[in-house]
């Protein structure tokens, strides 16, 4: 009988902290879910807090992970968001060593007249149809911003 | 229309023709596609699918930048011209003295290419300076 009592009440408790741990997970993932930027995903059990998704940089998760452990009830943070990989930054010539490179890349090419400022090549004068491909080649393995091509086609 | 719509036909064919390092990034209106092309062959394709999309390039809204890779073991490239000879010169510039000819369809010993536009060579005769690498194809 005295067994009984216990084991119920056991049971009556253990429901009650289950029941009472529950909502309360939820309420704090969606209290988080609600105060970090678009893309990271919130997911709390037993208080323990996991941060999943993709973010710009490395202050952005450390930022979440802040905002995460600021929330009451929560007992620990697993950060597991990535930085998203930056791509490597476009690399444009200098004028000067540019302006050196068009006349080398250009030389073959009597009939064609190159100006280069502020790292944009212009193309004037005309050219045959065929030459055009390896001429456009020659030129954009020099790191111009632009390449303005105003020839004319034979 | 974005610039990466444009031409997604040419990323498309970049990724699936193996290009490795590829980077796309767009900047002032510009896109720009960077990357290593295993042959010339692969290279020569994807500016026949540009020149698709853009007819004779005109737009000048894209920089494609796509070298063919050389193993460092290769010792010898063949003259590509596309008919005449090829200026050996004293250093790397067209306004440099010219010390020697290589001739069309020649096959001559690479020395150096540390510089990735002119390439130092030594000819059959012994010859020896620098001809500009895109007049140059590397042998496997």
């Amino acid at each position: 009988m005295k067994t009984t009592k216990l084991l119920m009440s056991t049971v009556i408790a253990a429901t009650l902290f289950l029941a009472s741990c529950k909502p309360k997970d939820a309420a704090i993932q969606a209290a988080i879910q609600a105060k970090e930027a678009a893309g990271i995903t919130v997911a709390v059990t037993k208080g323990d807090v996991t941060l999943t998704g993709e973010v710009d940089d490395e202050a952005t998760k450390a930022k979440a992970e802040e905002i995460a452990k600021a929330e009451k009830g929560v007992k620990s943070v697993i950060n597991n968001l990535t930085v998203k990989p930056v791509a490597a930054p476009v690399v444009i010539a200098d004028d000067s060593a540019l302006i050196k490179n068009v006349a080398d890349a250009t030389k073959d090419f009597p009939t064609v007249k190159a100006e280069v400022k502020d790292g944009v090549i212009v193309l004037t004068g005309e050219l045959k149809k065929a030459s055009l491909i390896t001429l456009m080649q020659h030129l954009s393995a020099l790191k111009p911003k632009k390449i303005d091509n105003k020839l004319t086609i034979k | 229309m974005s610039l990466q719509d444009k031409y997604s036909a040419l990323t498309d064919a970049a990724t699936a023709a193996g290009i490795t390092d590829l980077a796309v990034r767009e900047q002032d209106g510009i896109l720009y596609i960077d990357g290593t092309a295993a042959d010339g062959a692969t290279k020569d394709h994807l500016w026949e699918v540009y020149n698709q999309i853009d007819p004779n390039f005109t737009s000048g809204d894209l920089v494609l930048n796509v070298n063919v890779a050389i193993d460092a073991a290769v010792t010898h490239a063949k003259v590509v011209t596309e008919s005449s000879n090829l200026n050996i010169r004293k250093g790397p510039g067209t306004d440099q003295p010219i010390v020697g000819k290589a001739a069309h369809g020649e096959i001559i010993t690479l020395v150096n290419r540390s510089n990735d536009l002119w390439w130092l060579v030594r000819t059959n005769d012994g010859e020896e300076g620098y001809c500009y690498a895109q007049y140059l194809e590397a042998q496997a």
